[in-house]
């Protein structure tokens, strides 16, 4: 759904829970922000057992010290009965805000919130924040950022990815699950929004052409052999290169090339990221097989 | 030849505000759909010219639709505006009030126009579709384009509908360029005998800067996709992805642009490379790692032979093709007879 048509979405009146099959499977809880969940009516342990991560947007354009009092609570609550979880704080329509109060604003309420808790006693609690608008990529990438927290081989994906990336001179890679656009992991350079904007737009554009020709009809008939998966990729005016390989069902991995040898060695990236694959889809088979990737799931508390 | 590097005179009228500066901006000067709202009114005439597939020059008049400036054009100015004219595109607003006098106005030009340029082409427009409600808008710009067509004197009128925020404005823009390329029967058999020679599905022309669709040519088995507009989803998804592009490495989206893609999928193979200074091949045939490469290989080939070709006549011609009788007898040709020659080398690898 394109930005400008959020303004036609009501608001939240009950539990919404979307289930995501992707390379792991996910459930996504919308709450309604009106919601008072520490009544006793709700049962905690229904709602925080089985929880992998608690995503509470507060809204930067708006008042929200009442907000900020609340998540206090829940913070205070959770972690007392599910240290477990991961607790990421959306700091949300910031696209409205300039700069320097944009800066002031987060930190601001960095502080309240860690202030409450040192007060509480908590000194570590797995409390994280972003800076999220709707009308940019900030919102993907700090979905990616909780996402990433839950995948239980994170690092041996990132190694693997830094390994590939440094023996093909790749600027910058992601794995990205196509549906969501939202990314598991990446190498472990700095993040670039530029990068990943690119990547994110080409997978669009793959997914775009596929639909426009991947119509099934018996007369059409391949002309040789070819590998399964889709690979694709686009020099640009400034020899940049970006590679896109499809990894599995839902994963496909996209480089961001600045060499212009590349273009040349084509061959070699390609065999590269076949390895890979290979490897990736090793590490995923193997986590199966131990079933430790049961389901995880996680809410979104949505503020005012 | 002076007759071959044309410019050709292409008039955008219409009421005020009814969107020819901003589709004009869209087409040709790379904005999207939303920056057209910074646009202000057009004062008088603006000239712009184009250049467009090598030898062909539009010379647009941007012509600004207030009632004042219409009377100007179709009195003290009747001349100079509607004289050597090689395409009318008149743009009606189809949430108009005054349909009867934006028509009036509209027969007023045409008559003015059938005095001074009467071998123009005219097309009318039918913009701003998309604020008609689906299910109706088929019937209303059907009965739109048959009062626009009862109005139009000697003229043959093309119609289209069109809006800023579909493709259907790269449809009906694509529509006019069509007509409007000097050699496009030799570029279009050109076009078929190779899509034949390397099998391909389907085989698009693309303008560069713009993206329309110059022409296109589809086997059998493409025919049978069942998807009618892709060539015009494909101008906006392409062009989409330059808009990204040029902003991710701080260019204009003018001057950004792709120099190749490859793309290979269980279903279908898509190459997308520069062919002449202006334009893009559009390349899809059916999966097949070798015959796939053969096809690229190919391509390399025909477009090497055009380059050759058009450094030995020097006439800076976008499509430096054979004539049409000697085409057939392949020892002539250049492009031709790279395509077929190679064809035969390197295809059919089992």
């Amino acid at each position: 759904m394109p930005p400008n048509e959020t303004l036609f979405l009501e608001s939240t009146t009950r539990i919404q829970k979307d289930s995501i099959h992707s390379f792991m499977d996910f459930q996504v809880w919308d709450f309604p922000g009106q919601l008072e969940y520490f009544e006793s009516a709700f049962d905690l342990e229904d709602i925080f057992g089985s929880l992998g991560a608690l995503v509470w947007v507060i809204d930067a354009q708006d008042d929200y010290l009442d907000s900020v009092a609340r998540l206090n609570r829940t913070i205070l609550t959770v972690q007392q009965f599910y240290p477990g979880i991961n607790i990421e704080v959306f700091i949300h329509k910031v696209d409205g805000l300039s700069d320097e109060y944009r800066t002031d604003t987060f930190q601001d309420i960095v502080q309240r919130i860690s202030d409450e808790l040192s007060d509480a006693g908590y000194e570590n609690a797995p409390v994280h924040y972003y800076l999220t608008s709707i009308y940019d990529y900030s919102v993907f990438e700090a979905f990616s950022k909780v996402i990433q927290k839950l995948i239980p081989n994170l690092s041996t994906l990132e190694n693997l990815i830094n390994t590939l990336a440094n023996n093909c001179g790749f600027e910058k890679t992601y794995l990205f699950d196509v549906l969501s656009k939202i990314y598991i992991a990446s190498d472990t350079r700095p993040v670039d929004m530029a990068c990943y904007e690119m990547c994110s737009d080409y997978i669009d554009v793959i997914v775009d052409i596929s639909e426009l020709y991947s119509w099934d009809h018996p007369v059409r008939k391949r002309l040789g052999d070819q590998i399964q998966e889709a690979e694709s990729h686009v020099v640009l005016h400034d020899q940049t290169m970006i590679h896109l390989m499809e990894m599995n069902k839902y994963l496909c991995l996209v480089s961001v090339i600045r060499n212009p040898e590349a273009k040349d060695k084509r061959g070699l990236i390609d065999m590269n990221c076949r390895t890979f694959q290979d490897a990736l889809n090793e590490v995923f088979s193997r986590s199966w097989e131990e079933g430790s990737t049961a389901q995880e799931g996680e809410s979104a508390a949505v503020s005012k | 030849m002076d007759a071959r590097k044309k410019k050709r005179k292409v008039l955008l009228m219409g009421k005020s505000g009814s969107g020819k500066s901003s589709m004009r901006s869209i087409i040709f000067s790379n904005y999207v759909a939303k920056d057209v709202r910074r646009l202000g009114a057009t004062i008088d005439v603006e000239h712009s010219h184009v250049k467009f597939m090598g030898n062909l020059t539009l010379n647009l008049w941007d012509c600004g639709g207030q009632d004042a400036f219409m009377e100007t054009y179709l009195a003290s100015q009747r001349g100079n505006i509607f004289s050597d004219v090689a395409v009318l595109i008149y743009v009606f607003d189809i949430e108009s009030r005054e349909v009867e006098r934006d028509l009036d106005t509209y027969h007023a030009i045409i008559e003015a126009l059938s005095e001074f340029s009467p071998n123009a082409y005219v097309f009318c427009l039918v913009h701003k579709m998309d604020l008609i409600q689906a299910e109706h808008r088929q019937r209303i710009y059907d009965e739109r384009s048959a009062v626009i067509r009862s109005r139009s004197g000697d003229f043959r009128v093309d119609t289209f509908a069109s809006s800023i925020w579909d493709q259907s404005l790269y449809k009906a823009w694509a529509g006019i360029v069509h007509k409007l390329i000097p050699n496009l029967i030799v570029i279009e058999r050109f076009l078929t005998a190779f899509a034949k020679k390397i099998n391909a599905e389907e085989v698009i022309l693309f303008e560069r800067s713009t993206f329309l669709t110059v022409t296109s040519v589809t086997s059998e088995v493409g025919e049978l996709n069942p998807i009618y507009d892709r060539h015009e989803r494909l101008s906006n998804i392409m062009k989409a992805f330059k808009h990204c592009a040029a902003r991710n490495t701080l260019t204009t989206p003018a001057s950004a642009g792709f120099v190749v893609m490859h793309t290979k999928t269980p279903q279908f193979n898509i190459f997308l490379g520069r062919f002449t200074d202006n334009t893009y091949i559009f390349l899809v045939v059916p999966p097949g790692e070798a015959s796939y490469n053969c096809a690229v290989l190919n391509t390399m080939l025909a477009r090497e032979g055009f380059s050759k070709a058009a450094a030995g006549s020097g006439g800076g011609d976008g499509f430096p093709l054979p004539p049409p009788e000697t085409a057939d007898d392949h020892a002539n040709g250049y492009g031709y007879g790279y395509g077929n020659g190679y064809g035969h080398g390197y295809g059919n690898p089992t």
